[in-house]
């Protein structure tokens, strides 16, 4: 759904909170298989979808044994042909990655929530942080390209929530929604739109006759036809490198093939994946460049350094991988500093700089004592740029 | 070729690179017959079979087999199987897992899955040994054997699959050998037809990695090995406690008739469903 549309969708008011806007969004995407593992501060998308998921037509809810299970129910029923998803904060998308590099590699749609709290290790469980970016890009091994998402409020966390399912399905590929506590915390009112009012992307299935289908075969767009277990269409999926019909090879052709496409149907994407919105960046001398509650903070940052007269903006990622390189520069313009506050010790910075530290003095702006990083604080870096 | 063969040549698939990766002597091929054989006197379409493989040598099977198949992740096949299991019931899930892969990484999940008393067929072909890997010890290493990282013979006690099984919750719970081909047949069989989880372990030698290790001069001196210790479980309920030592019970050890968790959550939703048209 665009937020600029002129005209007011058919929909109903909700004062919620970011995790129950997720998983608003979530059914509305057409989630019907939630596999999950409690954990604070993500608990809340858990317990709605045990309470709405079973009165929904074939909805499923299971709660695992660990998150590692969570996601490995979830990979099965994305195979199954479900919708699917998990939601988790630090710990638990630790145990995750695992089975995110599986999804990666079998190709499978799924979305995993992960709900940033103060880390390392049990960390801070009810503070906010941002310390799961590079995680989020790099946590599993192997090279491999993934799509990281983010929101700053709960409205976003509806939207975005829509959008991680989509990209799952078009791209099929696991696409991991970055929140932190304060977003996912907290209540607000929001608009939630009625199911109809939004573009729904569901994975495509094959066309052809079942003996014609290879079922990692090149496509125009990269991304192979995928039907549910069951349906005809007997084929092998693995987590080992495989040919085109699924099967394991050590052939240097094939493999190369392989990841070769594996990159190519997210990179040839760019424009649809790499989400970001701006504010007053037209003729800012000053660019603040936030994602997640951050971005909040920042907005209010900039206008309030806009009242005293700096020519100050705000680029806020909805997108954090593929990192949105293009969209960013564009709008920076004719700025002379860039500020990147962030709650970790620089991960966004850091790509913020590999990409525009040529054109721009880049400054990072970072907090890990578990509390927000306030407008007042961005305010005052952006006038001592 | 015999009966047997061609019905074999039914259920293996003719796009695969074969040969298959077993080394001569692995009992794994004869669990592969086995569950072939089963599947077809069940009678069971092609297309409502969902094998879910563990990492392994007994993982490579998935493979080779004519049906949807998913060769998972190390010890997590059961927690994959249960995603397929609940998002759709009419599949018959088939999970092959060896020792190291359901009792060491995927223990955890091992004993949910049978507390949960999911319908899902779990075949653990226990060879005693982490064969693909080198022939390092596994949970199921008879104490005193000597493994790669055992070389001065294992301390560790032995998992008994079955009691852990059965403690667990599972409706169905039997053990099986390779060189009881026919036993097991029926085991898996039953395992399949049966709501809820049902473990068969399978006793499936591995020359190359733990025969040679332990005083085994030749592969065929494995499988005597298993006709004389792998005793029917009402002979070995006869035997003294001194007759037993060194001996495995096989046979069935828990045939209960609970409904199988995507039963009851259909039954639940119903239920819902009934509640909200009131």
């Amino acid at each position: 759904m665009s937020r600029t549309s002129a005209k007011r969708p058919k929909g109903r008011e909700m004062f919620a909170l970011g995790n129950e806007a997720v998983a608003e969004g979530a059914l509305i995407a057409g989630c019907t298989f939630y596999g999950g593992y409690p954990i604070t501060p993500s608990s809340e998308i858990m317990e709605i979808m045990a309470r709405e998921l079973p009165r929904r037509e074939s909805g499923v809810f299971l709660q695992m044994e660990d998150e590692i299970a969570s996601l490995g129910a979830v990979i099965g029923a994305s195979l199954a042909g479900r919708k699917a998803m998990t939601a988790t904060s630090g710990p638990g998308f630790s145990l995750m990655q695992e089975h995110i590099g599986y999804a990666c590699m079998a190709e499978t749609p799924l979305v995993v929530v992960d709900v940033m709290r103060g880390g390392p290790s049990t960390g801070l469980p009810t503070s906010p942080a941002q310390g799961d970016v590079q995680q989020a890009r790099w946590g599993t091994h192997g090279d491999h390209p993934i799509i990281v998402l983010s929101a700053s409020n709960v409205q976003e966390c509806l939207e975005m929530t829509v959008t991680s399912f989509n990209m799952a399905e078009k791209y099929r590929t696991p696409v991991i929604l970055l929140l932190d506590e304060i977003t996912a915390h907290t209540r607000e009112k929001i608009f939630v739109p009625e199911p109809d009012e939004f573009a729904i992307f569901n994975r495509t299935v094959p066309a052809m006759p079942p003996e014609w289908y290879k079922p990692f075969e090149e496509t125009v767009r990269g991304v192979p036809p995928m039907p549910p277990l069951g349906s005809g269409y007997r084929f092998h999926t693995t987590g080992l490198t495989h040919d085109v019909n699924g099967f394991p090879t050590q052939r240097p052709d094939e493999i190369e093939d392989l990841m070769l496409r594996l990159f190519r149907k997210i990179d040839q994407f760019y424009p649809d994946i790499q989400l970001v919105d701006d504010h007053q960046c037209e003729d800012a001398e000053i660019i603040v460049v936030a994602y997640g509650s951050v971005a909040r903070s920042a907005r209010l940052g900039v206008d309030m350094a806009r009242e005293s007269g700096v020519k100050a903006g705000l680029v806020s990622l909805r997108t954090l991988f593929p990192f949105p390189r293009n969209p960013l520069i564009q709008r920076l313009g004719a700025a002379r500093a860039v500020i990147v506050p962030e709650m970790n010790m620089g991960q966004i910075s850091r790509e913020v700089k590999r990409v525009a530290s040529n054109r721009v003095q880049v400054r990072a702006l970072n907090r890990i004592d578990g509390d927000i990083i306030t407008p007042t604080q961005i305010y005052k870096a952006i006038s001592q740029a | 070729m015999s009966h047997v063969t061609e019905i074999i040549h039914q259920y293996l698939r003719h796009n695969k690179k074969f040969p298959h990766v077993f080394c001569p002597g692995c009992g794994h091929g004869i669990v592969l017959g086995s569950l072939i054989r089963s599947v077809h006197e069940l009678g069971l379409p092609k297309d409502d079979v969902a094998v879910v493989a563990g990492i392994g040598c007994s993982g490579r099977i998935a493979a080779y087999v004519d049906f949807n198949t998913i060769h998972s992740t190390h010890g997590r096949a059961l927690t994959f199987a249960t995603g397929v299991k609940m998002s759709n019931p009419k599949l018959h899930v088939i999970c092959i897992m060896g020792d190291g892969d359901a009792t060491a990484i995927g223990g955890n999940h091992l004993i949910h899955a049978a507390r949960r008393n999911v319908s899902i067929t779990a075949l653990v072909l226990n060879n005693n040994i982490y064969g693909m890997t080198g022939g390092q010890c596994s949970p199921t290493t008879p104490e005193g054997a000597s493994a790669m990282t055992t070389p001065y013979g294992q301390l560790e006690k032995a998992f008994d699959m079955v009691e852990l099984g059965r403690a667990a919750g599972a409706n169905y719970v039997a053990r099986g050998s390779v060189f009881q081909a026919n036993m097991l047949e029926r085991f898996i069989r039953t395992a399949i037809e049966r709501p809820g989880f049902g473990l068969v372990e399978i006793l499936s030698p591995c020359y190359t990695q733990f025969g040679r290790k332990n005083h085994f001069k030749t592969p065929v001196d494995m499988y005597r090995w298993l006709k004389e210790n792998a005793v029917p479980r009402e002979s070995w309920e006869k035997m003294t406690e001194e007759k037993r030592r060194g001996r495995i019970p096989v046979g069935e050890f828990a045939i209960n008739d609970a409904p199988g968790l995507e039963q009851r959550y259909a039954e639940m939703a119903a239920r819902l469903k009934e509640e909200a048209e009131r």
